[in-house]
């Protein structure tokens, strides 16, 4: 028998210069260049119609670039359409042909690989194995759940050993306690066979969850790319630190700078940061709602507007000079009533300073 | 694991069709054989040699037909391009200029050199005078032909077009040349003969004195004389469209918006059109009203009055027309009224609306586009009808019926028959332009992909009474008229001996058993077979271009797309008696020479109704999501390889459906046909009104009952068969052996 072990041949992906006009005029993806290393799950995050998913359609080849290049491995696969790409695709529908079996479902592209057809089924089961579906075989796409619906299209796109696999929002339609469990799935699978993998979600939960490297679109360009962590705590402006986990945007004047290291002011509170290279002088702020303090002791005063109780914690709105704040604190045992004066400091580490506007 | 398509050098698909050309141009006797496209005793009776039957390259070989010979290094050049990479721009260059030149080259001569040597003056001019002549194109001529056509698809997409995928440009391009044969190239040449004088020339006072003729425009009829024909049919078409539209809207109402309980058999109307030849109600119409009608009679007794010829005219082609295109207008409206969202109307209603206002302010502006379809259809239907003018129309004349006696009656004057379909094309595709350009863009279908959960309101009580009423007369006339057609058939001779007898369907049906086996005896044999054969050999063909097309219209993106669908949906505007003319002036000589043959009324059957399979096509593939497709895509297999192996599966169902419309409709069409129909291929509908010009109803009468009876039936299994489809299943591997 032959081996059927699914095995990896992780190639890495590349943009030059990539742009897609769909018609006229209607830029989808603007100039971008991106590559992805081999071996590492990358996710696409942004909101819808930042171009996201045509990006991930051109790396598969149901869209052809207008121009640029886009390699996979050395090779340039720019004019190649999707049947000669060496890329599968997991659908966000999951595009099961309904009038095959399970079975059939997985060694549908199997057969266009040249396999004859015993060694084809043997494929198709030991990757029906691998997502735990055995046995399932002989089910039509209809007789499955739709956790079981979304493992067969991992299944068919994996048994093909692609250079790079494809998800185009693969848990949009899970529920929510399913979605985790998949995720992790996905996740541990992608690692253990070493595949390179893109992902495509608006999620930035669940972007933060898989990812060994996220690229943040905006407006068909890219916004900022850095793993998880990088984008949380040092977003390069104030797109990227909104979109991933809320922020709030606080206007402060930075009065002193020593190498490194940043002095701010806002309303004359004092706070030390990173510089990250900003001259003296008014500058922006990005503060998640969990790292601002209520109560420190020379903090600038705000007044809580609303007060409301969501469980695991409190979260406020609360009115500075600046604007409005949004504040989360753990403290649930002594909630603030609204029209209460505060004064309002920062964590140690979190807040970060951004390029003004 | 995956072969990457640009760097093999071994193209089955060139390879076939470079066969294919070679083929054709050394094997297959190059012109159209005179026995019949399926006969073969060719193979046994002089072929490769005899003149007659000689393929291309032997008459080159003679020194005759030199014409051909420039096709040769267009046959040669793909050959050196076999063991090329595609993405070699020498690939793409050879196979489009040979295949372009090739192709139309075979098109210059076999339009240049006619039965009489050149067919132009300038040619001759030029040239000399040509001491030979050449017919109709055969197999060898149809396959070179097509190797170009693919040839150069095949260099079009090496360039890069529709992602280099040779299925999809060979697809377009073959739809567009079919198309263009057998659609626009017969009404451009009928266009041309509006010109023609009597001596071969042309002159545009010809077309004008045609086209300015009293018997087309004539007002007469203000003032007691007969108006022209244009008049009368554009008058029928509104009244006829007019009607049905009210009528359909009272029968959608009935079934969507009250309680009454028969509402499948209200459904069941909708396949009476299918079934019924246009000119059946005519007939029983006849029974009913004509002069010696039943009811006639009736009321002549009755009131003491001498029975007139009333019905025949504009009331009897009216009615005829308004009970045959009535279920049209429902079938329409019934979607139109169930698509206007119930949580509209409940919005309505909670804003005290009550339901007459709601019916009014919100219910019936929402229908108006579909009211204004349903329209339209009728006034096309209405133009394009053929049979119930033909039976009823006495000295009404109306344009279809003007262009069938401007070719076969005494008169045989082509050019006016050109000029009379040049004006029905008129209003008819008037009519269709409307229909897309106004309603397409104004499209008020409120239902969305989510779950309504609302109720439709009853009809208001106002509305209700009227409804009931206009839809129960006309419900039960329906009924007796159909009954009429059934009791029809069994009668002696009507209104003059009543009693009932089977001689009818003896007459027609007659079978004998003898030691030769069957005998089909009756009458009718001769054409009921004749029209099962050329609609069985219809039906999958037009099957198969309808659901191509669709899948063009539905799954690829390619410049031109929007002219592309205009021209393959433009056959459903165009009047059956159009077609009918122009396949007559445009094949009956070289190069497509089919007139007298069956392949003319298969062809015909094929674009007439290709709209039904593009329609069957496209609503179904619209229910297939992309992603299918994408995803087989990204799993290796080609355009052609998810065309057979996801969707047409998938379309199983319409693809019956699809086949068995279209055996239905070649089996009930009449216009066209009527022009086509040689001795050799007489069809059902065309030998029926021969039966009745020559005032043989009982005859047309019965084998009208046996063919809706035939139509029945095939309509029902299609029913059963769809219905088994969609739980059948196919397990490739077993048992999980």
């Amino acid at each position: 028998m032959a081996d059927t072990r699914i095995r990896s041949k992780a190639a890495p992906v590349s943009f030059r210069g990539v742009s897609k006009v769909f018609g006229k005029d209607v830029v989808a993806v603007d100039n971008i260049d991106l590559e992805v290393t081999a071996g590492k799950l990358v996710t696409l995050l942004g909101p819808s119609g930042c171009g996201k998913t045509t990006t991930l359609r051109m790396i598969a080849g149901l869209e052809m670039a207008s121009s640029g290049r886009i390699l996979i491995g050395d090779k340039d696969v720019t004019q190649l359409p999707a049947t000669d790409r060496d890329v599968s695709m997991v659908f966000q529908s999951y595009a099961l042909f309904p009038h095959m079996t399970v079975l059939e479902n997985v060694s549908y592209g199997l057969g266009f690989s040249g396999f004859p057809r015993a060694e084809a089924r043997d494929r198709a089961r030991a990757g029906l194995d691998l997502v735990g579906l055995k046995g399932y075989d002989d089910r039509l796409p209809s007789e499955l759940s739709g956790g079981q619906q979304q493992r067969v299209a991992v299944a068919r796109a994996l048994v093909l050993e692609p250079q790079v696999l494809l998800f185009d929002e693969p848990l949009s339609n899970l529920d929510a306690k399913l979605r985790r469990q998949v995720r992790e799935d996905i996740r541990a699978i992608q690692q253990e066979l070493g595949l390179t993998v893109v992902y495509v979600t608006h999620d930035q939960e669940e972007a933060l969850a898989v990812s060994d490297e996220i690229v943040v679109m905006r407006n068909a360009a890219i916004a900022q790319i850095g793993t998880p962590r990088e984008l949380y705590d040092a977003p390069v402006d104030r797109f990227v630190a909104d979109f991933i986990g809320e922020a709030n945007i606080i206007p402060c004047e930075i009065v002193a700078v020593d190498g490194e290291s940043a002095e701010i002011a806002v309303d004359g509170y004092r706070h030390r940061l990173p510089s990250r290279g900003m001259p003296p002088g008014p500058a922006t702020l990005a503060v998640r709602p969990s790292r601002l303090r209520i109560g420190v002791e020379n903090g600038f005063r705000a007044t809580i507007r609303k007060a409301t109780y969501v469980g695991v914690r409190m979260e406020y709105s609360v009115e500075a000079p600046f604007g409005e704040v949004f504040v989360v604190q753990d403290d649930v045992q002594n909630p603030l009533a609204p029209g209460e004066d505060i004064r309002l400091g920062f964590a140690a580490t979190g807040p970060v300073l951004i390029p003004q506007g | 694991m995956r072969k990457d398509a640009s760097e093999v050098t071994a193209h089955p698909v060139l390879i076939f069709w470079i066969i294919a050309g070679w083929a054709g141009y050394l094997l297959l006797p190059w012109y159209g054989i005179e026995d019949g496209f399926f006969r073969f005793e060719w193979l046994v009776d002089g072929w490769p040699l005899e003149d007659d039957y000689a393929p291309a390259a032997v008459l080159v070989g003679r020194g005759e037909k030199l014409w051909l010979a420039p096709l040769v290094p267009a046959l040669v050049a793909p050959l050196l391009v076999i063991r090329k990479r595609k993405i070699d721009p020498a690939y793409s260059v050879v196979l489009i200029l040979s295949g372009a030149f090739g192709f139309s080259w075979l098109i210059a001569q076999g339009f240049g050199i006619g039965i009489r040597g050149f067919n132009y003056d300038w040619l001759t001019a030029l040239f000399g005078e040509l001491g030979d002549r050449q017919f109709g194109m055969g197999y060898g001529a149809l396959l070179v032909a097509s190797s170009f056509l693919f040839l150069f698809t095949q260099g079009i997409a090496a360039r890069g077009a529709i992602n280099g995928d040779v299925f999809v440009v060979s697809a377009i391009g073959g739809v567009i040349v079919i198309v263009a044969t057998f659609v626009f190239f017969p009404i451009a040449k009928m266009l041309i003969f509006a010109f023609i004088t009597e001596d071969g020339g042309y002159s545009a006072t010809v077309f004008l004195s045609k086209f300015f003729d009293d018997r087309l425009w004539g007002l007469g009829c203000l003032w007691g004389a007969r108006c022209g024909a244009a008049w009368n049919s554009l008058f029928l078409a509104v009244l006829v469209g007019f009607l049905t539209t009210v009528l359909g809207l009272a029968f959608a109402l009935v079934v969507t918006r009250s309680g009454f309980r028969a509402k499948r058999v209200v459904r069941a109307l909708t396949v009476l059109p299918i079934i019924t030849p246009p000119f059946v109600i005519g007939l029983a119409l006849i029974l009913l009203f004509g002069l010696s009608g039943s009811v006639t009679q009736f009321v002549a007794e009755l009131l003491g009055v001498q029975p007139t010829r009333w019905l025949y005219g504009l009331p009897g082609v009216l009615i005829a027309q308004t009970l045959a295109f009535t279920p049209i207008a429902f079938l329409v409206l019934i979607g139109v009224v169930e698509g206007v969202s119930p949580s509209m109307e409940e919005a309505a209603q909670t804003l005290r609306a009550n339901r007459w206002q709601t019916f009014r302010t919100v219910s019936l502006p929402l229908m108006r586009p579909g009211l204004a379809n349903a329209f339209l259809l009728g006034f096309i239907e209405s133009m394009a009808d053929f049979g119930n003018p033909l039976v009823l129309g006495g000295n009404f004349d109306v344009l279809s019926t003007e262009i069938f006696f401007a070719i076969v009656g005494a008169q045989y004057d082509q050019g006016r028959a050109a000029v009379l379909a040049m004006v029905l094309l008129f209003f008819t595709l008037s009519a269709f332009y409307l229909q897309r350009a106004w309603l397409g863009r104004k499209s008020y279908t409120t239902v969305t992909g989510k779950g309504d959960a609302g109720v439709h309101p009853l009809m208001p009580k106002r509305l209700a009474v009227p409804v009931f009423l206009v839809a129960g007369a006309w419900g039960a006339f329906t009924i007796v008229v159909y009954g009429m057609i059934v009791y029809g058939s069994f009668v002696e001779l009507w209104g003059v001996n009543d009693s009932l007898t089977f001689k009818h369907y003896v007459t027609a049906f007659a079978v004998a058993v003898n030691e030769n086996g069957i005998h089909w005896r009756g009458a009718a044999w001769d054409s009921f077979w004749t029209t099962i054969y050329i609609a069985a050999v219809a039906a999958p063909l037009t099957a198969a271009v309808g659901l191509v097309t669709a899948y063009l219209l539905t799954r690829q993106s390619f410049a031109g797309k929007n002219a592309f669908e205009f021209g393959t949906m433009l056959s459903f505007a165009i009047p059956g008696t159009v077609i009918g003319v122009s396949y007559i002036l445009a094949f009956n000589v070289p190069p497509i020479e089919i007139t007298g043959t069956g392949i003319i009324l298969v062809v015909s059957f094929i674009f007439r109704n290709m709209p039904v399979g593009v329609r069957a096509g496209i609503a179904s593939m619209s229910q297939i999501d992309r992603s299918l497709d994408e995803s087989s895509l990204t799993l290796g297999a080609n355009s052609w390889q998810t065309f057979r192996r996801v969707i047409l599966p998938l379309l199983r169902p319409a693809i019956l459906a699809a086949l068995v419309f279209s055996f239905v409709r070649a089996m009930t069409a009449i216009s066209a046909v009527i022009f086509l129909v040689s001795a050799e291929y007489d069809m059902a509908t065309s030998y029926i009104i021969g039966r009745v010009e020559n005032n043989d109803y009982g005859l047309a009468i019965a084998y009208s009952t046996t063919l809706i009876f035939v139509m029945l039936a095939a309509v029902g299994l299609l029913q059963l068969l769809v219905g088994k489809t969609q739980i059948g299943r196919r397990t490739q591997f077993g048992g999980g052996g």
